[in-house]
This record gives structure tokens, sequence and C-alpha cells, in this order.
């Protein structure tokens, strides 16, 4: 399933893009990019290049991603300090953000970064990949184990206001507009009830709805 | 010419208990073993730790943390140390957590004299509250005040005798912004080299910024 998502994400992708992918299934769209486009990944932690796991001869302890995972870098990539890193990201150079989330609302409000009382990992970049990317797709299982994740109203502390774009999960995919969350996609395994019974938030279906590209 | 080079004991004697300390490094990619170990070893107190994130619990400052050394800690993440998070909620650790790219900028303004950074992340978050929203050319941004300490703790893969810095790869991060906004500057290096033997476009911490520097025992 998460493989699915992985794979619908990386259609988002245009040749060019600098791209940062959040820790977990985000990463796993690194897997799916078509060959025929060049796209570059950051790392917030300070490189723009980012590539598959090292070998033991490649490993250097000192070439790591955010989540602190030896890695390696591929030719022409570059490191770069946290303060110059996050100008980048704030200052709007970062082409498409993916990040899972713990709850979406319609007004593509996001949070993502604490449950109150239970878990408090912290923001880290998060806040600021979605506050300064231009484009932000959340990639996702629709529910939280049958529970909805896409609502109304977020009801945990906000990530940030507004900022969402797009919502890719194994359902289909959803674009937040002005007038809420349009299903421009579904997965033919479900039907548009279906969608419709796992999500809170109201669903506008997109008249020309299509079967999921995967 | 001021000899830099000083041992893990000498470094011992600038600690003091309720000092404020900033720790480089990112997921303890780019934190000094030598200087963490030697701040646990010196058994100082009530630290005010700046830090990215809270390492590991056996590596980077988690050690530290651990060692129950820590009063308060300023980071943006704290999610892989899940020590951490259960000595924050037995209150026996403040944390005060900062989005990443705001933490950097509020160092790097108490580094370059400025009064503080206007950032628009965090706005309508929780993040903002108690802090002042300024409009400037028709935005809404948070002002986000400046983060100094007593002490920058960080690690260099070559540091040479006069005291510039060359970082490694993603060891970089916070280490070159840090060792702007403190009184004191220790660098941890993984090699100390002549002076002149490091490429001059490289030197990414010139030595003026560095006090003192620990070999690091690798």
């Amino acid at each position: 399933m998460k493989e699915l998502i992985a794979k619908r994400v990386a259609k988002e992708l245009h040749d060019g893009d600098l791209v940062n992918l959040g820790i977990g299934l985000p990463t796993l769209v690194a897997n799916y990019i078509p060959e025929d486009i060049q796209i570059y990944l950051q790392s917030e932690n300070g490189l723009i290049g980012l590539g598959p796991e090292p070998t033991k001869e490649e490993f250097n302890r000192n070439i790591a991603n955010a989540g602190g995972v030896p890695v390696t870098v591929l030719k022409g990539g570059m490191f770069f300090d946290s303060a110059f890193s996050f100008a980048l990201i704030r200052g709007g150079h970062v082409d498409v953000t993916v990040l899972g989330a713990l709850q979406v609302d319609q007004n593509g409000n996001l949070a993502n970064w604490i449950i109150p009382g239970k878990l408090v990992p912290g923001m880290g970049g998060a806040m600021d990949l979605v506050t300064g990317s231009k484009t932000v797709i959340i990639a996702m299982t629709h529910t939280n184990k049958g529970e909805p994740k896409i609502l109304k109203k977020c009801t945990l502390p906000l990530t940030a206001k507004g900022q969402v774009d797009m919502i890719i999960t194994e359902m289909g995919v959803m674009k937040i507009t002005k007038e809420g969350i349009v299903l421009t996609e579904i997965n033919p395994e479900y039907t548009v009830e279906d969608v419709r019974n796992a999500t809170e938030a109201e669903l506008i279906i997109d008249d020309g709805l299509k079967r999921m590209e995967i | 010419m001021i000899n830099k080079i000083i041992d893990k004991e000498a470094f011992k004697a600038v600690l003091k208990d309720d000092m404020t300390i900033m720790f480089g490094g990112f997921m303890a990619c780019g934190t000094s073993d030598v200087l963490v170990e030697a701040i646990c070893e010196s058994g100082i107190k009530n630290i005010t730790a700046i830090c990215n994130d809270a390492g590991f619990e056996d590596r980077g400052l988690g050690k530290i943390i651990k060692n129950g050394q820590v009063k308060k800690l300023y980071a943006s993440h704290i999610g892989l140390n899940p020590l951490v998070g259960k000595m924050m909620s037995e209150g026996m650790l403040e944390v005060e957590l900062s989005p990443q790219g705001t933490l950097v900028e509020r160092i790097r303004c108490a580094g370059a004299g400025l009064g503080g950074v206007l950032t628009p992340t965090g706005l309508d978050t929780d993040v903002e509250l108690g802090k002042c929203i300024i409009k400037v050319q028709g935005k809404k941004y948070l002002l986000e005040e400046p983060l100094r300490a007593d002490l920058a703790v960080i690690r260099g893969r070559y540091v040479d005798r006069l005291g510039n810095v060359v970082y490694e790869g993603t060891a970089r991060n916070f280490n070159p912004v840090m060792a702007t906004a403190a009184d004191l500057v220790v660098a941890g290096a993984d090699e100390i080299v002549e002076t002149g033997k490091l490429g001059q476009e490289c030197i990414a911490t010139p030595h003026v910024l560095v006090d003192y520097i620990v070999k690091e025992e690798i």
C-alpha cells in the first residue's frame, strides 16, 4: 500500500525539481522517480543530491540524512550549513515537499508534529518546509486504522495553516481548492462511497474523475 | 602565537554549573564526542542546552541529558530519543521546541548582532503564542528573538593550529552558525593540521571565532 502511494507521488515530480522527502513513507518516493526526468533531493540537514544507502565501502559517518541514517551523495551534489538549508526552504527554492500527516483538513491545514500528552516529537523542519515549499503533497494512508485523518477541521495543533496542495492516499488523489477537497483520481479497488466513508471532510468529486495512475 | 590546542582535562576547567551550551550536530552527526564525554565526566549541573535535537541516548547530547545534567533544552526535534520525551513528561527536563529553520536563524541573529528574525514559519500555530507579529510589505511575520550561549561545542573534520575549521559532509549543519553565537567556542578536531594546509576557500569557520581546539579520540 505504501509503495502504491509512493509510486503515485513520484508522478507529480517534474524534470529539474528540487524536492524534499519526509521521513517514513515519503522516503519511498525516491525509488519510483521516472527514468526520463532528473530531480534533486534535498535533505534539510545540509545537502542536495541525496543518493541511495551506502555500500560498506561508500559509508562515511559524516554523510547522513535528516533521520540520522547514513546516505550517499550523487554527482553534482553539495553540502551546506543549516542556515543556508533553511534559506532554501523558506525562500521558496524547494519545488515540492512530500510529507506524512496525522490530520489534514479541507482548508489545507496540516497537523503532523504533536499529539498533546501522548507524542511530542517536535516539528523539526516540517513547519518551515510546509510554509516555504512551492507545492506541498501529503502522502499517507487514508485513515488511521479506520479513523479518518482527512477532516473538516484539524483537532490537533497545526503545523501550518492553508499550505497543503494535494493529498495522495491508497484510495486516490485529492486536490485542495478554495471550494474544498476535490477527488481527482480514484483507486479502482474502491468506490466513491468507500472514499466518502473514510473521509470526514466534504469530498467534491471531480467531473473528470480518473482512475488512479499507478 | 597563542596555543589553542588543549586536552580534555583543560577543557573541563572552563565548565561551570548553570552554563548555557550550544552543541553543533544533527542526530549526533557533527557533534563532538570528546567534548560531550568531558562534560559528562565534569558532572556540571543545570545546563541549558541548545541543539537541533536530543541526539541518541548513547551518542551526542543525549548522553549528557541521560546523565541528568541538563535543566532546559532548546531543540527542534526530540522524537528519536524516547528518554527525553519521558524526562520531559515527568518534569525532569524543560524543553522548548522551535521550528528547525527558526532555531538556526535565532542563533545566527545572536552571532550576527541582529535583534531577531522575522519568519512566516509558525504563524497560526502554537509557535506564535506569546510572540510579536509584525507586518512587513503587507505580509505577516513572527518576531523570533536571538539565542546566545556561554559556550559553543563544535566539531570539524580538519582544524588547523590557528583554529580554522573545515567540515565534512552533513556534519557541518549547525556548527558554523553556533561558532558565531557563544562567548567561548571550543572545536573538537578529527585531525589537527599545520596552519596553511587547509584550502582557503574551504574554511567554513574562520580561526578568529575559535578559542580552543581539542583532538577527538578516534
